[in-house]
């Protein structure tokens, strides 16, 4: 023991010395059609002479299924289907007999968790462990926490009367695609409003299997329909007349259109939209686990979160300290196939996104940044991309302003406490940030001058359907989870 | 025993957020080849312990040839040392001859550890005299939770001076300690007063060895090597007593540490009842099937 106590090689080596094996989780239970159509008014309807497109797995860049783009006329049958069950059904039906059906639905999604994890890996390319750990089991609590309030709102908001909308169309991303519909289909539903929602085009798989899941729970017709397409048929959704309540999760470019649409229409509207978080560390904080924070906060989900915390604020007296463990942490990511159990980071969820991201990063280098990049082999198919770190950031740089969507991570530094708050407001996004100290007293007097709707302390990327999300400026408005998620899907008099 | 010993400022821990980082070690999935090999490992890892009232030469003689010899099976590693209290140690001794086994003990009258210094230096002394080489030792607690920093970095210092060429195990008790800014500060005295390894816990105190609380460690271990560059071990004890759970461990130590630290002569695991759980393990993965207990020598 103790051979040599003291060594002139001063740096961890996260070397191949005990590699863990490949660990994959097994896909043989996973059963998939090789075309999806859509669910409209309680029916399964087969990819007929719509165009069609496919899903593909972007691990591999292998096809799972050949997915149907509805037209205009197939989601104006799905929307005169959920008008339908609104009027003679489920705007009818009491609160505590609605819950039922969702609290149904939460079950079933818990007893099929294996399978929806899977196939939400294999379409999207997150790695199995947040499919498992994070969104399934996330999806579930917020079908359960949404049941609850179905028979309790008269209790909401003490001194109002509150009342459905009718029909919601929504619309929602790539990035946690189960999660998404939980988070649309839930709150409505409680609501007693009925829905026309489509999933994003990338990855529509587990929605189908969440139609299987609300048809075996028995839901009445009409109550969800699920088309699916591609930017066409979320603009006829939007724009159907027939439609009283919009909801988009998506990007902020989108976003603008859909609210230029709506405009004058009279419905109601909710965005979520992109982001660009700042992560503000501060000379003060618990180091190794601001590293963990910050780490959470910019490659979980392969950075593909409107909230990530995408910029990093450091304080400049720790900011090389902090770098050098960031870095060091880096290197034990492992990268690669989303399916091995021990997979941190996935695939990027498409080719577009792919280069989208490539492009901002050699727009970062060409403007100079400093980039690092941990040696890691990537798989030679399929879409990946190594985690990043750019420092030498300053504001002005396309990498501190637009929303990269990817593990690609820009640092920035400030002096003081303002001027971290001027820095971390300097953004035309509002949707997340995070702060870490140990002064409670700092903590909460930066929080109140962020002006962004989720403010993390001391950690990142935390999601509970009790607590209420979404955005200030470009980032959105409207908040989902929690009671205040209940509004944009009343009317309260 | 004056000395200019500056208490260092230790970055704060924040419990939330370690627990949280610790727990994700649990989700390292270990299989085949990876298993097999860190299940070996954990075998020339393991300080193979009894630290009883009752111990007896029959005792520890049962314990050291177990530790020689921990199945009958060929080609498996022999436990990194045996740890006895020090009366115990001359047995140890004529047990472990021709062997590479380490030979640790508990000295500085653990567990309390209440005793004079005087005392406790001499027990050090008198057990490597007897041919322990390896002292687990242990702080004191009250003294720490007194804010006596200096008492204990001095304590440390005298122990590890009467320890000659025998390594030091400085145990925190960290289940006295409680929070993990009192487990890193602890880490960093110890380390800083010459400590070869930092223990976390003598056994007889609840909670004994923790993730979160051997993370903490480990990263003061880090820390202080990447400033330094000197090495310092790491001895988790007390309640692993499963192979999974040690695999756990392993992969903590793995990434926070890298591949220096996987090797027995920087990293050991105080236990008793996990060597029999590697066995068990072991040949599960050898045969395909779980055998029965009785097939497994005690100690």
């Amino acid at each position: 023991m103790g051979k040599k106590t003291t060594t002139s090689v001063r740096d961890l080596l996260f070397g191949d010395l005990w590699e863990y094996a490949p660990a994959p989780q097994s896909t043989d239970f996973v059963d998939l059609d090789d075309a999806y159509g859509h669910y409209i008014d309680g029916e399964f309807v087969d990819v007929g002479a719509e165009d069609s497109f496919q899903t593909i797995n972007p691990a591999t860049e292998e096809p799972l299924a050949d997915i149907a783009c509805a037209d205009e006329a197939t989601v104006d049958r799905a929307v005169k289907a959920a008008r339908k069950a609104y009027d003679t059904v489920w705007s009818k039906m009491p609160g505590r007999e609605r819950a039922k059906y969702i609290y149904r639905i939460a079950r079933m999604i818990q007893e099929k968790a294996r399978n929806l994890a899977v196939v939400e890996t294999m379409d999207g390319g997150k790695p199995i462990k947040e499919s498992r750990d994070v969104d399934i089991p996330l999806a579930a609590a917020h079908f359960f926490y949404y049941a609850g309030w179905a028979d309790k709102l008269d209790y909401a908001f003490p001194g109002a009367q509150v009342r459905s909308l009718g029909v919601a169309g929504q619309v929602i991303p790539w990035n946690f695609p189960l999660l998404m519909a939980a988070w649309k289909i839930a709150p409505a539903l409680a609501t007693g409003n009925t829905i026309v929602i489509k999933p994003a085009e990338t990855t529509p798989l587990t929605a189908m299997l969440l139609a299987e899941i609300i048809d075996e729970a028995g839901l009445p017709p009409g109550v969800v329909n699920i088309v699916n397409g591609k930017g066409e048929t979320g603009a006829a959704i939007v724009n159907h007349d027939d439609v009283d309540k919009v909801a988009f999760t998506g990007s902020t470019e989108v976003g603008k259109i859909i609210q230029r649409a709506v405009a004058g229409t009279g419905k109601k509207l909710t965005l979520e939209l992109g982001g660009k978080g700042a992560n503000i560390i501060f000379d003060d904080a618990p180091i190794d686990q601001a590293v963990e924070g910050i780490v959470n906060g910019i490659f979980f989900n392969q950075g593909h979160v409107c909230c990530a915390g995408s910029r990093l604020l450091v304080q400049e007296n720790i900011h090389e300290e902090v770098i050098q463990k960031l870095k060091r942490r880096m290197s034990t990511l492992v990268v690669g196939d989303p399916l091995d159990k021990n997979t941190d980071i996935g695939a990027i969820n498409s080719r577009e996104q792919y280069e989208r991201i490539a492009e901002l990063v050699a727009s970062g280098e060409d403007e100079g940044a400093e980039k690092f990049q941990p040696t890691c082999s990537l798989p030679d198919s399929g879409y990946f991309f190594a985690p990043t770190v750019f420092t030498d950031v300053t504001p002005s740089h396309r990498i501190a302003q637009e929303e990269i969507f990817g593990p690609v991570l820009s640092v920035l530094t400030f002096r003081t406490p303002e001027e971290a708050i001027k820095k971390a407001n300097n953004t035309p996004y509002g949707l997340a940030c995070g702060i870490w100290t140990d002064k409670g007293s700092k903590l909460f007097r930066i929080a109140g001058a962020l002006k962004a709707g989720v403010i993390w302390g001391n950690t990142y990327n935390k999601f509970d359907p009790s607590s209420p999300f979404g955005g200030y400026k470009e980032s959105g408005f409207g908040r989902e989870g929690g009671v205040h998620g209940l509004l944009p899907y009343l009317e309260v008099r | 025993m004056a000395n200019s010993y500056d208490v260092p400022r230790v970055p704060s821990v924040d419990k939330i957020a370690a627990d949280e980082r610790a727990a994700k070690f649990k989700t390292r999935s270990i299989k085949k080849e990876a298993k097999l090999k860190g299940l070996k490992l954990v075998i020339s890892m393991i300080d193979l312990t009894t630290l009883e009232g009752q111990d007896t030469p029959g005792k520890v003689r049962m314990l050291c040839r177990k530790a020689r010899r921990p199945m009958l099976q060929e080609g498996l590693p022999t436990v990194g040392a045996v740890c006895v209290y020090p009366p115990m140690v001359p047995v140890a001794v004529e047990e472990l001859k021709g062997t590479d086994i380490n030979i640790a003990a508990v000295a500085t009258y653990f567990p309390s550890g209440q005793a004079g210094l005087g005392e406790r230096i001499d027990e050090v002394k008198r057990t490597v005299e007897a041919g322990a080489n390896e002292i687990d030792m242990v702080i004191s607690r009250g003294a720490f939770l007194a804010g006596e920093y200096t008492r204990i970095y001095d304590e440390v210092a005298a122990t590890k001076e009467a320890c000659g060429d025998a390594h030091l195990k400085v145990i925190l008790e960290t289940g006295e300690l409680q929070t993990y800014d009192n487990v890193r500060l602890a880490s960093q005295i110890a380390i800083d007063a010459g400590a070869d390894f930092i223990k976390t816990s003598t056994g007889k105190v609840s909670p004994k060895a923790t993730m979160p609380v051997t993370l903490v460690m480990l990263e003061t271990i880090r820390d202080h090597f990447l400033k330094t560059g000197q090495m310092v071990g790491m001895k988790p004890a007390g309640g692993i007593s499963s192979a999974k759970l040690a695999l756990r461990y392993l992969a903590m130590v793995k990434e926070t540490l890298g591949d220096a630290w996987l090797d027995p002569d920087w990293f050991r695991f105080g236990a008793s009842s996990l060597l029999n759980d590697v066995l068990m393990q072991i040949e599960k993965q050898r045969t395909g099937r779980y055998h029965s207990e009785r097939y497994l020598s005690i100690s």
